[in-house]
């Protein structure tokens, strides 16, 4: 077996900024991205996820170290701080790396 | 105690059981089920009646009551912004919920009448609609300023697109285009089961609304006071503009309910994408933790007194 080392970026936010982040990771060349419903408590109180305005989203993107660099300084520039965002990266190994980055 | 609707009880359950810290919760696809049905059902209804009459007759009232909702956020933004001291993001997103309307309330307000055999006007549901617009642009306005930043496009895809209004308008359409022997194959399910679907509805509003009162002691009296006088006064509003535009005393109460009524879905979503800095919880609890309550359990049945009061005098 062949892994590949490369970068995961993990993003936990506010669902109401799904279609901007979509957007924002498409323009600056991710290749894809997964994301997932999220519940959870943080420095912006509770987000219970039973309702629109409470509901959070995980959204994870596997790119190059470059990428996720950008990736993350753009959130930061851009959302930090107005919205209840937490971001962080991560290393992963993967098989296929021509799937997540260019 | 016959005269509280079971809808009612409901909504109290809720209430007590999300002030409890019960782990009740009504799972968010059911949430979103409901208030899916809740929506369509509005918009057929309104549907159905804009097929009978010539749609050209509504277009001045259409006009008044869009009107309304430009002037409805104009006439609270300074009170938030000087007496309430809250700062311009701020004043300007809550002025905006006040200016829009919740489908919920509206929802209680037509049980209320349907219950009581009284006649309104069932093309109250377009005015939900139109209403429900406006006061997100001056709430952005009223925050930005015409700058060149606002992405109106993106502003316009979320409003117009958005689950509240895009239901109630595919409604509204089916119904039209249906008419009222064709809507009657589906009836069973959105018609009939109305009442039912309202109650789980205001279950889970009774659970939110628990979930938000927490913020209250952090936000002091003014908030409180606000959501409570500004649904009075906008009542008032509501019941003269259903007088000017001839409505019947059942139209004229759910006019004036709209008016007293504030958002919390349409305009919260607006607002965190267009007014980002502008704090939710201020917005959400006067107009989900004291607003909503007040105008299902006291409004309602204050502004059919009013606008029924009022007619009696003119008449």
């Amino acid at each position: 077996m062949n892994n590949h080392k490369t970068k995961l970026l993990t993003v936990i936010t506010e669902a109401a900024l799904e279609s901007r982040l979509i957007n924002d990771i498409e323009q600056l060349g991710g290749l894809g991205y997964t994301i997932t419903n999220a519940r959870g408590k943080g420095s912006r109180g509770l987000r219970s996820g039973s309702w629109e305005a409470n509901a959070n989203i995980r959204i994870e993107v596997i790119c190059g170290p470059e990428l996720v660099n950008q990736l993350a300084e753009h959130l930061q520039r851009k959302y930090y701080d107005n919205y209840a965002m937490v971001t962080f990266t991560s290393d992963v190994e993967v098989l296929r790396p021509t799937k997540f980055s260019d | 105690m016959n005269s509280i609707d079971p809808i009612i009880w409901f909504f109290l359950f809720g209430l007590f059981a999300g002030a409890m810290k019960s782990e009740l919760r009504l799972p968010s696809q059911i949430y979103d089920f409901v208030s899916m049905l809740l929506l369509l059902t509005i918009g057929l209804k309104g549907g159905i009646e804009l097929a009978n009459q010539p749609f050209a007759t509504l277009l001045p009232q259409m006009a008044l009551v869009v009107g309304m909702g430009f002037l409805l956020p104009l006439l609270v933004f300074p009170i938030l912004k000087h007496v309430g001291k809250f700062n311009k993001a701020d004043s300007a997103s809550i002025a905006a919920h006040y200016g829009s309307v919740s489908v919920g309330t509206f929802a209680v307000a037509v049980a209320y009448m349907n219950t009581r055999n009284i006649e309104f006007e069932e093309h109250m549901a377009l005015f939900v609609v139109l209403l429900e617009i406006p006061a997100i642009l001056v709430g952005i306005v009223l925050a930005k300023g015409l700058s060149k930043d606002t992405q109106w496009s993106t502003v316009g895809h979320e409003v117009l697109l958005g689950k509240g209004v895009m239901f109630l308008l595919g409604g509204l359409f089916i119904g039209w285009l249906s008419g009222p022997s064709g809507v009657e194959s589906i009836s069973p399910l959105f018609f009939d089961l109305f009442k039912g679907i309202l109650a789980l509805f205001l279950l889970e509003m009774g659970l939110i609304t628990a979930s938000q009162l927490g913020s209250l002691k952090r936000y002091g009296l003014f908030l409180v006071i606000f959501g409570i006088v500004t649904p009075l006064i906008f009542s008032v509003i509501g019941t003269a503009t259903g007088l000017a535009l001839g409505l019947s005393i059942g139209g004229t109460a759910i006019l004036a309910t709209l008016f007293a009524s504030a958002s919390y879905i349409a305009v919260p979503a607006a607002m965190r994408i267009s007014v980002p800095e502008a704090n939710p919880t201020l917005s959400l609890t006067a107009s989900l933790g004291i607003t909503f309550p007040f105008n299902i359990l006291l409004g309602i049945p204050l502004y059919h007194w009013l606008a029924s009061s009022a007619q009696n005098i003119l008449a």
